[in-house]
């Protein structure tokens, strides 16, 4: 009888750790689908800028300082590691170096009344809303994930099977500024 | 939030059985009225199985047709195309099908089964009065039924309720028409028959039965709703400022319906948040928590 009621009692804990196993399994590919949800937005920008470039050099070659400036930043993002920290460096970059474009323009009506221009401006902006978004639901993510870790029972688990903690998506600290658009 | 969408799937399993048992039931009141008790039962068991399966699956499209929603073109409304993707990426949803719905008043619903297969619908007013921080909190709040499962049990709520009303409707109907009949021997004693008066009671009480259990489903809801597209948005003044609008404009929703009436991100109908005599009765009626007390909920935060 007392057999019995062990061998109920045991099933009962493997059975929850497995639960738990699986749940932290869950969270983690959340992690990283949630990560690759950013990279997908991120290409979606470094797509748009060489458009943009040849659209306002077209009207503006001689600005080439500016233009350079965006494609190198591009560049460096296309090369950069995909680490949280490196990628948000490379990313800050491409902002700075976009707003001084989009900045120059202003200088240029034909270029503010090109179709093509607008409509570039316009995804440009949409996308990086979107990798705003992007970040909050990674943030999102590896919040349930890494206090899932490092709750109690779940936390025993954890250690043993190799979980690791998940770095969050920090700003740079030059973006925490606001930026000066210069002239 | 797991607890959330685990009480949405209960509900939805109550909400079905509660169906089945009051369509029996009244299926059952006619059969004494008309004089065969079983047979009425089983054809109503067997009309509200059919019903529950194909509200189950069906229920999205009638609520979008009743409100005569239309596909939202990608071109003619891209910024609320924009806001319902970017908004599904920070939550981490599939993108729901868009609807619009031509009325001149703000408003808006979402629907569907699962997150899967949802849609959310707005109306043109809505698109015409709000910027785009108070859009982003009403979408974000549509998107946050979508997410709780809340458009499972409200779109099922919708056909359900409806179907109650409709048999009802048609049996006092029948009623009527049977009264006018020439009378026979055995009609005194029908008359006489204690059940027959149970039926009558039932009749009335379904449909109030049925709309208590709406009313009960989505009140808490919305509020819940309120909270998560803060959470979403990150910027609960923009959902405050939307809420406000909707206070201050008081036209009515023409493609909103009795029936439908849970859906909406504010209560659709006029006259329902008086205070006057009738203010008790119609708080245990109303669909929404008065506005007044979602906005200062969300202030807290």
């Amino acid at each position: 009888m007392s057999s019995f009621v062990y061998l109920i009692v045991i099933a009962l804990i493997a059975v929850s750790v497995i639960a738990m196993y699986n749940s932290l399994v869950r969270r983690r590919n959340e992690v990283d689908n949630a990560w690759s949800q950013i990279d997908v937005q991120l290409k979606r920008r470094l797509d748009l800028i060489p458009n943009l470039v040849e659209t306002v050099k077209g009207y503006a070659s001689h600005e080439k300082a500016t233009l350079d400036a965006v494609i190198q930043a591009r560049n460096s993002a296309i090369g950069a590691s995909s680490s949280p920290v490196a990628q948000a460096a490379a990313d800050s970059a491409i902002t700075g170096a976009l707003r001084q474009l989009f900045a120059l323009s202003e200088a240029y009506p034909d270029l503010k009344a090109n179709q093509g221009f607008v409509s570039l401006q316009e995804e440009l902006s949409n996308t990086e809303s979107r990798i705003a978004y992007a970040r909050q639901f990674y943030g999102d993510a590896v919040l349930l994930y890494n206090t899932a870790i490092q709750k109690f029972p779940g936390a025993l688990i954890a250690r043993v099977c190799g979980f690791s903690k998940r770095e969050y998506f920090e700003a740079e600290d030059a973006a925490r500024v606001t930026p000066q658009v210069k002239f | 939030m797991n607890d959330l969408i685990a009480s949405n799937k209960r509900r939805t399993f109550f909400l079905l059985t509660g169906f089945i048992v009051i369509t029996a039931l009244v299926g059952m009141a006619v059969g004494v009225l008309v004089g065969n008790g079983a047979t009425g039962t089983i054809i109503a068991l067997v009309f509200s199985a059919v019903f529950a399966f194909g509200s189950y699956w069906k229920s999205d499209s009638v609520a979008l047709a009743v409100s005569r929603a239309v596909p939202a073109d990608p071109i003619e409304f891209r910024r609320l195309h924009n806001l319902v993707e970017g908004l599904c990426i920070a939550s981490g949803l599939p993108k729901p099908r868009v609807f619009v719905i031509r009325d001149e008043a703000p408003n808006a619903f979402a629907t569907g089964r699962n997150p899967k297969h949802a849609a959310i619908a707005v109306t043109t007013g809505l698109l015409e009065k709000m910027n785009r921080v108070e859009l982003e909190g009403v979408v974000a709040h549509e998107l946050s039924h979508i997410k709780n499962y809340d458009i499972l049990v409200c779109t099922l709520a919708v056909t359900l309720v409806g179907t109650i009303a409709l048999i009802t409707d048609i049996t006092i109907r029948m009623m009527w028409w049977n009264g006018g009949r020439v009378s026979r021997g055995n009609d005194r004693r029908d008359s006489t028959n204690p059940l027959a008066f149970i039926g009558i009671a039932l009749l009335i009480l379904a449909p109030i039965l049925a709309k208590i259990m709406q009313a009960a489903v989505s009140r808490r809801r919305e509020t819940l709703a309120d909270v998560s597209a803060c959470k979403m948005t990150r910027y609960p003044p923009g959902l405050i400022s939307a809420l406000e609008k909707l206070q201050a404009d008081s036209t009515v929703t023409h493609s909103a319906s009795m029936a439908t009436a849970h859906m909406w991100i504010e209560q659709p109908m006029s006259g329902v948040n008086d205070t006057g005599r009738l203010g008790l009765w119609h708080r245990l009626f109303n669909t929404h928590p008065p506005l007044a007390e979602r906005i200062a909920l969300l202030r807290e935060i």
